[in-house]
């Protein structure tokens, strides 16, 4: 039996395991979304509605392109860390990992289907 | 092993048996507004992926982004979205470690939910 102390245990790790480094990437996530959201709202909201060549003349223009990247991007970054919380709070074992790796992959996968329906419309 | 002392601990009861109170409520409704988001984001991006590969497919995912259904998801999404906004500026408030006193606790969740419902009027005023 090896002899760990209570502090040797508990050094830098904390409940999560991981220190604090889900939550300080939360808060820089959140900080970064606080300051991009609303314009990125105004942007979509006024898009939503509108012929597709309005669409596609609206997000060809480098700002809204840019913008609507970054938000996705760091939007479902922000979503998976936030729902590995919520899954790590109520599901165990097997559950919480094929949960775990379910909300990872949509993230994923919606950042990718975004991020080329961007690239296709600015480029 | 690591796990040398296991020290029996009191549990906390389970959140249904407290009585509903604004900083509970408004803690809870921050994770469910995160989550919901994901219809809204659905929607959005199969409504973009749409317009940039053709028109035929844009017609489809803009018919349901524009229908009652999509103005609902919206509408919806809208509202979590600023509520999920105004709660993440209370938890970054929180943490710096002010605002934990419960009559300002109590103000910062009726700020959140009043406050997301007047953003939500103002961006649908905007945009439409």
């Amino acid at each position: 039996m090896r002899y760990l102390t209570a502090r040797k245990r508990a050094e830098g790790k904390g409940a999560s395991h991981s220190g604090t480094e889900h939550h300080w990437s939360m808060t820089l996530s959140a900080v970064g979304l606080a300051f991009m959201v609303p314009a990125w709202l105004y942007i979509f909201g006024s898009a939503l509605g509108g012929s597709r060549a309005e669409v596609i003349e609206t997000f060809s223009h480098p700002f809204p392109a840019i913008l609507s990247a970054l938000v996705l991007v760091i939007g479902m970054r922000h979503f998976a860390m936030g729902a590995t919380g919520m899954i790590e709070d109520y599901l165990h074992g097997t559950a919480r990992k094929m949960a775990v790796i379910f909300v990872i992959s949509l993230a994923w996968v919606v950042g990718a289907i975004g991020i080329f329906a961007l690239l296709k419309i600015a480029l | 092993m690591a796990e040398a002392k296991r020290i029996e601990r009191p549990l906390s009861p389970h959140l249904q048996i407290y009585r509903w109170h604004i900083p509970m409520l408004t803690s809870i409704l921050t994770r469910v507004t995160g989550h919901g988001l994901v219809a809204g984001v659905l929607l959005g991006i199969w409504w973009l992926f749409a317009a940039a590969t053709s028109e035929a497919h844009f017609a489809i995912a803009n018919a349901v982004a524009t229908s009652w259904f999509g103005d609902l998801v919206f509408t919806g999404s809208l509202w979590a979205v600023w509520y999920h906004y105004l709660a993440g500026l209370r938890h970054l408030y929180y943490d710096a470690g002010k605002g934990l006193d419960i009559p300002t606790a109590e103000k910062l969740g009726w700020a959140c939910l009043i406050g997301s419902v007047v953003l939500t009027v103002i961006t649908i005023l905007l945009v439409q």
